[in-house]
């Protein structure tokens, strides 16, 4: 299949904003806009829609719909139809699992992932990009979520508004935590982010006004202009339309005069300095970013959820999001999302191969069940450890890997 | 070379660590469009002297002008907006930024977009000033013969290539200033020559003035309008190459011959030395 993607010796463009672009290739370009298309279609249940209770007549129905769709995308990226093929295939088998729309159990975890993930890309951005280092994401994500749902309770600010500005408000929190890391590093910053982690905590336990207190808070629902999306197969699209635009602003983030000034930063800081950057402006406005990311992330959640309370928030999910980025790989932005996915996936598959496990009568399945939640816990740090010694620069090295394997064939290079 | 006001005024600099004494009392100046060498053996205060310029260190004593304007206290970052640019010894490239992005960090002060517009990208102007700047770079890759390694990760590349992208780096600031701590340490032949009609065709063509620090007497005194000697922290010598060439404290200080001069000098900074 020589597409234009597989062309071993890569595309040349012939200008320099063609050098420039997002996505190295038309190729990638198109499979990533393609997936999220996907994506989108397949919570509306098109199939049970269209078919009008004949499966295969709605899947069918589905899948030139979304074809349809993808063809128009071809044109836009001008890539070949193999590529479409290669992604609607996959798509139509997803509509035929899913006729009825995702099941609650795949939104749920698909929200999750987008709130999640655009936190986890936050913290990459502080510690993959700027190379600090932070053990207190969870308190700004928490903060974020806080901040968003007294916004709406107390102000009557719109839900969709009150996001945004809660991830200002954290960004503000997050930039103050960040005025030490001027001056210290490494090890020391980490324990510095982790007093901020408890003082934002034991703060969220005190402050009633703000919080609720340990008795939590309520968060509104998701509306706009009147029209209801708290639902989780509505609010789907809210997370997914944030999760697009967090990803893309901090692609253009890196690829831009202050991306590369933190960049700059992690990588020899002296010659930074020379190069005519500030560094403890640059310090303390990664320390800003990343707070806005996670400030944006917690207010997704805290809407999802409809309750926020103080105890989700704990040291626990800060270590969690570093677990995220080590194993999506620090210093990328794809592999943020990619190790939001493996980390909340992997206690899932867990609990499906030990239920498989079960039913095929391999093993005591009352015992292991009652060992589950150890052995989650110890899958995530067994994850982190085997990727920190088999792949440290994380699954988005591996996908490029595989890339290359696939486009390279049967040569090594 | 045109005598007018100089690019920078060295006013009686000492700088101490302590007890020891990295410079004493240094003095001169760099005329514009002059390519001035330092030379003295290891531990003489050399990129001492550098560091004071690009704002590393701060004198102990004496002034530093740039330009007329007294810059002693100005913080190393300010200086590439005033036109300073530098390479260091020891390669400081940034290892996991591709070449180019390399070469965009040096234009960091002419740029004007934020983390905001940056983000924004498209709309905002951010891409349009990418895409000029991107133009201003190419023109440095292409006087450095470094297009071939344009989108390779800087720490990947091999040591000369290296030390050529730190210049392209530094040339990117567009300084009135270039300061090149050892341009050609640990270079070949061939590396070198190339390397010697860079700076070369930097100051001529550029028009940069140029500030060396080099090992390599052949070039120095072969490139170099004037020539300056450290030795100890303590200026032994300046003027044009074939006068500091015949200069008798010059000579013993590289031969290690015994000379009165510089055993005065060894004598007062003790024997610590200072080259950072």
């Amino acid at each position: 299949m020589a597409t234009a993607m597989a062309r071993p010796c890569g595309e040349f463009e012939t200008n320099y904003r063609g050098d420039q672009r997002v996505f190295p290739s038309r190729g990638s370009a198109f499979w990533v806009v393609g997936s999220i298309v996907i994506l989108a279609l397949l919570p509306l249940g098109l199939p049970a829609l269209l078919g009008a209770g004949n499966v295969a007549l709605g899947v069918i129905a589905s899948s030139a719909v979304m074809i349809a769709a993808l063809y128009v995308l071809k044109i836009y990226f001008g890539v070949t139809m193999g590529n479409v093929l290669a992604i609607a295939i996959p798509g139509a088998a997803l509509f035929a699992m899913q006729p009825d729309g995702l099941t609650p159990y795949w939104t749920d975890q698909l929200i999750l992932i987008g709130c999640y993930g655009v936190a986890a890309l936050g913290l990459n951005i502080l510690v993959g990009f700027t190379g600090q280092i932070s053990l207190g994401h969870a308190a700004f994500f928490g903060f974020g979520a806080f901040a968003s749902a007294y916004l709406s309770n107390n102000h009557g600010i719109p839900v969709v508004l009150s996001i945004p500005l809660a991830g200002a408000m954290t960004t503000l929190v997050g930039m103050i935590v960040g005025i030490p890391a001027a001056r210290i590093k490494g090890l020391y910053l980490a324990i510095a982010t982790l007093a901020s982690q408890f003082i934002l905590f034991d703060f969220f336990n005190r402050a009633e006004w703000f919080t609720g207190g340990s008795a939590g808070s309520l968060a509104e629902s998701f509306t706009l202009f009147g029209w209801y999306l708290g639902s989780a197969d509505r609010y789907i699209y809210v997370v997914l339309f944030w999760v697009v635009v967090m990803y893309l602003l901090a692609t253009n983030l890196m690829r831009s005069r202050d991306g590369r000034a933190l960049v700059a930063l992690r990588d020899h800081y002296l010659s930074a300095e020379i190069m005519g950057i500030n560094l403890t402006k640059y310090r303390v406005l990664s320390f800003g970013i990343s707070s806005f990311y996670a400030g944006i992330g917690g207010a997704l959640y805290g809407h999802y959820l409809g309750y926020v309370s103080v105890e989700s928030f704990d040291i626990l999910l800060s270590i969690q999001f570093l677990g995220m980025i080590i194993i999506g790989g620090l210093g990328s932005i794809a592999g943020s999302l990619m190790g939001t996915g493996f980390m909340l996936m992997l206690p899932e598959a867990m609990e499906t191969v030990v239920s498989v496990a079960g039913s095929m009568g391999l093993a005591d399945t009352t015992a292991l069940i009652t060992a589950l939640a150890f052995l989650k816990e110890m899958a995530i740090g067994l994850a982190i450890v085997l990727f920190l010694i088999f792949e440290p620069d994380g699954l988005a090295h591996r996908w490029q890997l595989i890339k290359a394997y696939w486009k390279l064939y049967p040569f090594s290079y | 070379m045109a005598d007018t006001t100089p690019v920078l005024e060295i006013d009686h600099v000492s700088l101490r660590f302590g007890g020891i004494k990295a410079l004493t009392d240094v003095q001169f100046d760099v005329r514009p469009r002059e390519l001035f060498s330092i030379i003295g053996p290891n531990g003489a205060g050399k990129t001492s002297m550098l560091n004071c310029i690009s704002g590393r260190y701060k004198p102990t004593e004496g002034r530093v002008v740039f330009k007329g304007q007294d810059i002693t206290g100005r913080s190393p970052n300010d200086r590439a907006s005033l036109g300073i640019g530098r390479t260091f010894q020891n390669l400081a490239l940034f290892g996991h930024m591709s070449v180019l992005d390399n070469i965009m960090v040096g234009r960091h002060h002419l740029l004007k977009n934020n983390f905001i517009t940056g983000a924004l990208y498209w709309i905002g102007g951010a891409q349009k000033e990418e895409l000029e700047h991107r133009r201003k770079v190419e023109d440095i890759i292409d006087f450095l013969e470094i297009q071939h390694v344009r989108k390779a990760m800087a720490g990947t590349l091999s040591y000369g290539l290296r030390k050529r992208v730190e210049l392209a780096r530094a040339m990117a600031i567009e300084p009135d200033l270039i300061l090149l701590d050892e341009p050609m340490a640990g270079m070949n032949l061939e590396e070198k020559e190339d390397m010697a009609r860079f700076i070369v065709d930097l100051n001529e063509e550029w028009g940069m003035t140029v500030v060396m620090i080099e090992h390599d007497m052949g070039v120095v005194m072969d490139i170099s309008h004037r020539v300056m000697v450290l030795d100890f922290g303590k200026q032994i010598a300046i003027g044009l190459p074939e006068d500091v060439r015949a200069n008798d404290h010059v000579k013993k200080a590289y031969l290690g011959e015994e000379d009165e001069f510089i055993e005065a000098l060894e004598r007062e900074t003790g024997d610590l030395k200072e080259d950072a």
